[in-house]
């Protein structure tokens, strides 16, 4: 939970602050109303805590930071796990 | 060098490395607190004070969201949990964590209808889908969740719902980390300001750590790079005679943090007189609650909460974990009766915890690190 974790927007859904992210695989869809004044849309990344994007990164950074996650096993993989249960609509 | 096989940038990391050594003033001894326990875990998991010269330490601060939740709360929320239709729902990291009666798994075995969400969205969702029961989210966690569960609440609020309410259990990092700098235990030179929080709340906040007790901060990265940089931006300051707050993770930091967060916190939240941190004791305005605006939202007043005081376990000093004055593998419970799967402690219970990235990672590392450099 205390995890940031990268996600690339696939897709901005219409009239709702919500898009739909990839995180290695796994899509979701998270609250980007946070991030308003960015213009977000699909081909960025941005991180993610607990379902709201929070910042927007470059792809980069966002590889970086798969990478390290990547590296630090067991938490990275609960964080994931908990995000494929994760129903926000 | 072990990590430098690992990343990209190893020239650069020899020559920081290099380049940090030259800059302590011989006989000096450096005391730099990382307050992130996202900073800790790479500290331990990269073996990076082994690659420092030996008069700097670095120092494991409170920034455990998990670590610091008292026993009390948790066995405030067990009893939420315990009342008629009522679905507690909690982050996977709290599900174990010891509250003086046991923990959330414990109560779940129990009979307690607890369950474990991703972020409170989902918690709302459970809310919406279930409309005869009572849904309460547990609010944990530092200025990086407390803008999800403020969002929630909105949400909430906006959609009609009237069946969800927080736990609210956010807390604030700068009044604690004023509470070390008031502390008499510790002697520190200098702080590596938590990466993710600072997203939310800019650079700005940390001054008066540099203003009034002229102490330096450099908000880091997590990459083991990062660290090792932030620690030579605060050697630069510190050998030209500056204590100022520098951002060193500019490439996601904002100077002005996340403005829209800080409106949701705003609007939903307020200060609490004080709060209770597990080992560290009462701290005064570190802690949020809900407004009075948002009390239909509030299990707290809500639900009738006992709200007692529970002592920590004797044999713990995650306290003094917590605050820096002692390392984990100094605890004298450390990897025998306190482990992961028994934790006896907090600092055990969460990866981000110091006692459970040493036992994870720290011991084994230091070992091959020490090899590796002999
Ligand atoms: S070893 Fe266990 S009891 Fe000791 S400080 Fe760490 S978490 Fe607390």
């Amino acid at each position: 939970m205390c995890l940031a974790i990268p996600g690339e927007i696939v897709e901005i859904m219409p009239d709702r602050p919500l898009a739909k992210v990839d995180v290695t695989g796994v899509r979701r869809a998270v609250n980007i109303g946070l991030l308003d004044g960015e213009r977000l849309a699909p081909g960025d990344w941005v991180l993610i805590h607990v379902g709201f994007a929070m910042s927007k990164i470059d792809e980069a950074e966002a590889q970086a930071t798969l990478t390290m996650l990547q590296g630090i096993g067991d938490a990275y993989d609960d964080e994931i796990d908990a995000l494929r249960e994760s129903r926000i609509d | 060098m072990r990590f430098v096989d690992e990343y990209r940038d190893s020239e650069k990391a020899r020559a920081l490395a290099a380049s940090i050594a030259s800059l302590c003033e011989p006989g000096r001894h450096y005391k730099f607190m990382e307050v992130c326990g996202g900073h800790t875990h790479t500290i331990y998991k990269h073996g990076l004070e082994d690659y420092l010269p030996e008069s700097i330490s670095l120092v494991h601060g409170p920034g455990c969201p998990v670590c610091v939740i008292p026993m009390g709360r948790v066995d405030d929320a067990i009893h939420i949990a315990s009342q008629p239709e009522v679905i507690l729902t909690s982050f996977g990291d709290m599900m174990r964590v010891p509250g003086g009666r046991g923990s959330f798994f414990d109560a779940k075995a129990a009979g307690a209808d607890i369950r474990m969400v991703y972020s409170p969205l989902d918690a709302l969702k459970i809310a919406e889908r279930n409309p005869s029961r009572r849904v309460v989210f547990m609010g944990i966690g530092f200025e990086t969740t407390a803008p999800s569960t403020a969002m929630t609440v909105l949400r909430a609020r906006a959609a009609g719902i009237t069946n969800f309410s927080v736990f609210c259990n956010h807390v604030t990092i700068l009044p604690a980390i004023k509470a070390i700098l008031d502390s008499p235990d510790l002697r520190l030179d200098g702080f590596l300001g938590p990466g993710h929080v600072s997203t939310v709340i800019g650079c700005r906040p940390y001054s008066f750590i540099t203003g009034d007790y002229g102490k330096p901060l450099v908000v880091a990265g997590f990459e083991p790079l990062d660290l090792l940089q932030a620690v030579h931006m605060l050697l630069t300051q510190l050998a030209s005679g500056r204590s100022e707050v520098e951002n060193q993770y500019g490439r996601v930091v904002p100077w002005e943090g996340n403005t829209k967060a800080l409106e949701a916190i705003a609007k939903t939240m307020e200060l609490r007189p004080y709060f209770e941190w597990r080992g560290l004791g009462f701290i005064s305005h570190s802690a949020l609650r809900l407004r009075d605006e948002y009390a239909d939202f509030d299990a707290e007043r809500i639900f009738d909460i006992p709200g007692g005081r529970v002592a920590d376990p004797k044999a713990c000093q995650c306290g003094e974990v917590l605050k820096g004055v002692l390392k984990p593998w100094e605890c004298k419970v450390f990897g025998t009766a306190c482990t992961p799967e028994t934790p006896i402690g907090t600092c055990m219970v969460s990866s981000e915890g110091a006692c459970a990235a040493y036992y994870n990672f720290g011991r084994f590392t230091r070992e091959r690190v020490k090899e590796a450099t002999r």
